[in-house]
C-alpha cells in the first residue's frame, strides 16, 4: 500500500489506533501488532502518586510505533494547550492530536476553541492534528491555521455508528490541501473501508478495536479493511447506475 | 512545608529539586512530564528547578487513550 505522509513523516500504515479501553495491556500489544499501525494515540494524565501502576509504555515498542499524545477531555483551548505542552515534554515529539471538546454527551468538538488552540500550538512549533466536525469549512480553516492534517469525525467518539455523512468526508478530501484522517465513529471493518473509499488518507480508531469481543482479530480486520478501502479508492470505482448492465455477452446465447 | 501535588496537599521536608522530588516518589523521570507553577519543566532543568512551600506541581505520564 502507498505510504501515508504527514508533515514530512512517512507512515507505512494508514490505520492509526488508540491505546485505551483494552481488556489488558497484553491484549493491546497484540492488537497493535495485528493492526499493522505505526502510530498510536496516548492520553496525558496525572501520575497516580499513591500506588505504583504498570506503565503503558512497557507495552508499546516505541522504536517501531510513533506516539501521538492527545488532549482528550480538555474543554478549553487553554487546557488543551497546557496538555499539549506536557505531552511534548513526556514524549519528546512535537506532535499532538488536538481535542477541544464542546459537549459532554456527544464529545463533539468546540471548533472555536479548537481553531484558537491550533493557532497557538502551530506558532509554538507543534505538528497539530485537530479532531473536528465533518465540516469542510472548518477543515479548511484549520488547514489555513497550520494544521498538518485534519481529522473529521465519522460519528461520535466510541459510538460505532459508522460514517454518518459520507458526502462531507468526500468534499473535505476534495478540498483539503492536507491529509484527511477520519477520526472516531467507526464500528466495524466496513465502516473503515467506506472512509477509505471516500478518499480519506487514513482512519483513526480506538473503541472499535479495543471494545470488540476479540480485539486482536478485529485489529486484523481493520487493517485489511483500510487496505481494501485504499486500493478501491485508488483503483477508481465504477459509476452508480439505476439499471442493470450485463456482464456476459448478449450474443451467442443458446436457443436464440 | 506543603506543596500541591497533582491537586492534593503533599508534605516535603525542605525545598527540593524536581529530580529529588521524583526520587522521593519513586517515579522514573524519563517517563513523565512535570509542570511547576503552571510552566512545563524541561528535563535538563530537573536538577536546578526548586520546589518550595506553597508551590503547585503536576506530574503526568501517558495512559491509554484514543
Amino acid at each position: 500500500m502507498d505510504a501515508l505522509v504527514i508533515a514530512g513523516r512517512t507512515f507505512a500504515s494508514r490505520l492509526i489506533v488508540g491505546t485505551g479501553k483494552y481488556p489488558s495491556h497484553a491484549v493491546m500489544k497484540a492488537a497493535h501488532e495485528a493492526s499493522g499501525a505505526d502510530m498510536v494515540t496516548v492520553a496525558v494524565r496525572r501520575v497516580d502518586i499513591s500506588r505504583k501502576t504498570e506503565s503503558l509504555l512497557d507495552y508499546i515498542d516505541t522504536a517501531k510505533i510513533f506516539l501521538l499524545p492527545n488532549t482528550a477531555a480538555c474543554y478549553t483551548a487553554e487546557d488543551a494547550i497546557r496538555t499539549a505542552r506536557l505531552g511534548r515534554e513526556a514524549g519528546m515529539s512535537n506532535w499532538v492530536k488536538l481535542e477541544v471538546i464542546g459537549d459532554e454527551q456527544t464529545l463533539f468538538p468546540d471548533n472555536e476553541g479548537l481553531l484558537e488552540a491550533t493557532r497557538v500550538l502551530v506558532k509554538e512549533g507543534f505538528i497539530v492534528l485537530p479532531y473536528t466536525n465533518d465540516d469542510p469549512v472548518m477543515c479548511r480553516k484549520l488547514a489555513e491555521a497550520g494544521a498538518a492534517a485534519v481529522m473529521p469525525l465519522g460519528a461520535p467518539i466510541g459510538s460505532g455508528l459508522g460514517i454518518q455523512n459520507p458526502n462531507n468526508i468526500r468534499i473535505i478530501r476534495e478540498q483539503a490541501k492536507v491529509p484527511v484522517i477520519v477520526d472516531a465513529g467507526v464500528g466495524t471493518a466496513s465502516d473503515a473501508a467506506v472512509a477509505m473509499e471516500l478518499g480519506a488518507d487514513g482512519v483513526l480508531m480506538n473503541t472499535a478495536i479495543a471494545g470488540a469481543t476479540d480485539p486482536v482479530m478485529m485489529a486484523r480486520a481493520m487493517r485489511l479493511a483500510v487496505e481494501a478501502g485504499r486500493l478501491a479508492y485508488l483503483a477508481g470505482r465504477i459509476a452508480r447506475k439505476s439499471y442493470a448492465s450485463a456482464s456476459s455477452p448478449l450474443h451467442g446465447v443458446v436457443g436464440s | 512545608m506543603t506543596i500541591k501535588l497533582n491537586g492534593d496537599p503533599h508534605e516535603i521536608p525542605q525545598p527540593l529539586s524536581v529530580s529529588a522530588l521524583l526520587a522521593t516518589l519513586a517515579i522514573d523521570a524519563r517517563r513523565v512530564a512535570v509542570e511547576h507553577n503552571l510552566a512545563v519543566v524541561k528535563k535538563a532543568e530537573y536538577d536546578t528547578s526548586i520546589v518550595k512551600d506553597g508551590d503547585e506541581v503536576e506530574i503526568v505520564n501517558f495512559v491509554g487513550g484514543g
